[in-house]
């Protein structure tokens, strides 16, 4: 399958990483070769196969619904590029 | 003093709990030879002050007479790792800054067996990579040189597999999720063991792929990779999917003793173009455990082919979802902002600043293979092939098959920058003997066997049953012995 710089716009803005206008054909076809190796799996007959979830058939562990953590405010923030009065601090979301 | 560092885990704890030697100076040569071996580019994080306090607290348990196995010995620690206070950045743009509040559970066990940390080691960014080449810290170096040129440690774990192939540090932790243990390790002449999914705590350790990541040692030899694994070992809480098994006592089982083992030999794994040395490196390793008692069979395992494409469907896709949460909010990087950007702008500047072109690469594939549309195509049947592939290794040891001997890798270490032209997918076939075990969640080690003609060590893999890798370290403990690989690199950093 080949990707056309349209797709890989596409693509780039779903991941949320910004790709020059310039850089869109070299990357399309990145995303092309490496598509068209991923393609092999198409020779695989998969009828009737689950696809796999998990390595080891083991039930998810699951602990007590309580509250273990906490009151860690500024632990929680320390590494924030921008943290004020409490909170993470981000560029206006809404009007 | 200097040649304290060259001792293997196991020595290093008999001459501590004898008083032959302390840990401060055990860690005193390590942090020495460290220093004047700054041209490997393996520790990116150098952490004396922590060491010779951890050093010093390791004598005084060794006084009292309280000292596990790791009591006083000096490792290296991956940049994967989250260590508290201690930078912790996955070799990546996008964390620089980050010093964790918290202590990986690896880590944190490590430590209460008394190791000492000595830094943290380069790799590749978000450990994707095979040549440590993707690292913001710039590559990591092969202490194995036969010409002008710089080799690749490999990767990601590079780093890890220089510090220790270098005598830098006793040990190192590595991480593995397509092979980033076993393939530095063969490239460097050590050992290393991926245990089975599940074993190792993921707690604390940047995610790249969750359901295919595991932690694992790196070493000088066997025993030193039981040692370790030990420690490392054991059910958390913190990590749903975590295995709540007793850990067996891995030195215990390494008897050498494999008389009766049936170690399966798989056709598949004969590529085309497979260069004659590994061939005959595969073929001397099959005549070593036969020769020490082990009935050799042949195998087949006929979904091998599709492993690398069902890898990089599911690698990607978890990778890009996990990497979701380096928006430049919470931690790390953010990217300055022009007059009128708003949030989405600033999500898109930091990410493209952040990420190294790898990483971008393999987020935004994992993003079209997710997207509406192509979920089920790609992604879906990705993980079908996978359960395929999980039931080939689950047929052959329905078979009675105890452990399956491979090469490592399709080659030695190359130079670095020489795959800098080659398409993406050329660097992927690194890991192609690797990554089966990480798609099945099997335990696989990698052991130093031989040399190729140019004068650089060789790998072979021994892939063993789930929740086994007391018998697998086992295994290779036999095949270490018959191969007898005793070189080290000449230094020349």
């Amino acid at each position: 399958m080949s990707i056309d710089t349209d797709t890989a716009r596409r693509v780039a803005k779903l991941a949320r990483i910004k790709v020059e206008d310039d850089a869109l054909p070299a990357l399309a076809q990145e995303f092309s070769a490496i598509l068209g190796f991923i393609e092999q799996l198409n020779e695989v007959d998969v009828d009737g196969i689950e696809p796999m979830t998990s390595v080891t058939p083991q039930r998810l562990y699951r602990r007590d619904d309580v509250v273990t953590d906490g009151s860690q405010q500024s632990k929680v923030l320390a590494n924030a590029p921008d943290a004020r009065e409490g909170f993470f601090a981000v560029p206006k979301v809404v009007e | 003093m200097s040649d304290l560092s060259k001792l293997t885990i196991a020595a290093a704890r008999d001459a501590l709990r004898k008083g032959d030697v302390t840990s401060a100076e055990l860690t005193a040569a390590c942090l020495t030879a460290i220093d004047a071996a700054d041209a490997l580019n393996a520790f990116v994080h150098k952490t004396p002050e922590v060491a010779k306090s951890q050093a010093d607290a390791a004598d005084q348990r060794l006084k009292a007479g309280d000292a596990p196995d790791l009591c006083g010995i000096p490792l290296g620690i991956k940049d994967l790792f989250c260590t508290k206070g201690v930078a912790s950045q996955a070799a990546s743009r996008i964390l620089e800054g980050f010093k964790p509040e918290y202590e990986s559970t690896v880590t944190t066990q490590l430590f209460d067996a008394g190791a000492v940390m000595l830094g943290k080691l380069n790799m590749d960014e978000f450990a994707m990579g095979s040549s440590n080449e993707t690292s913001v810290y710039g590559d990591a170096v092969n202490p194995w040189k036969i010409d002008d040129r710089r080799l690749t440690p490999g990767g990601s774990s590079g780093g890890s597999a220089a510090a220790v192939a270098a005598d830098l540090c006793l040990g190192a932790t590595g991480t593995d999720t397509g092979g980033s243990i076993r393939q530095p390790a063969a490239f460097t002449g050590i050992t290393g063991i991926k245990p089975t999914y599940g074993r190792v705590s993921r707690w604390g350790v940047v995610a790249f792929a969750s359901s295919l990541d595991q932690a694992g040692p790196m070493t000088k030899d066997v025993r030193d990779s039981a040692i370790m694994l030990q420690a490392m070992s054991g059910f958390d809480p913190k990590d749903s999917t975590s295995a709540n098994l007793p850990v067996p006592d891995f030195e215990a089982a390494l008897t050498g003793d494999i008389r009766g083992k049936v170690i399966g030999i798989p056709r598949e794994y004969r590529m085309d173009g497979m260069p004659s040395e590994i061939e005959k490196l595969w073929e001397d390793g099959t005549d070593m455990l036969r020769d020490a008692g082990a009935e050799v069979r042949d195998i087949t395992l006929p979904h091998t082919k599709y492993a690398l494409p069902a890898y990089y469907v599911i690698a990607p896709a978890e990778a890009s979802s996990n990497l979701a949460r380096y928006d430049g909010v919470r931690f790390g990087h953010r990217a300055k902002l022009a007059q009128g950007d708003g949030i989405t702008e600033m999500y898109e500047k930091t990410r493209a600043e952040g990420f190294g072109p790898e990483v971008q690469r393999r987020v935004m594939v994992g993003t079209y293979v997710l997207s509406a549309g192509f979920y089920d195509a790609y992604y879906n049947r990705a993980r079908k092939v996978r359960a395929l592939i999980k039931r080939d290794f689950d047929q052959v040891f329905a078979d009675g098959v105890d452990a399956i001997l491979t090469p490592a890798t399709p080659s030695a270490a190359f130079g670095l920058g020489e795959m800098k032209n080659a398409d993406p997918i050329q660097m992927y076939l690194n890991d192609v003997f690797t990554v089966t075990v990480n798609l099945a969640g099997l335990p696989g080690i990698s052991v130093p066997a031989g040399m190729d003609a140019k004068g650089l060590p060789l790998g072979l893999q021994l892939i063993g049953r789930p929740w086994e890798e007391a018998d697998l370290l086992n295994v290779a403990y036999a095949l270490e012995r018959s191969a007898g690989f005793v070189a080290k690199p000449d230094k020349w950093w």
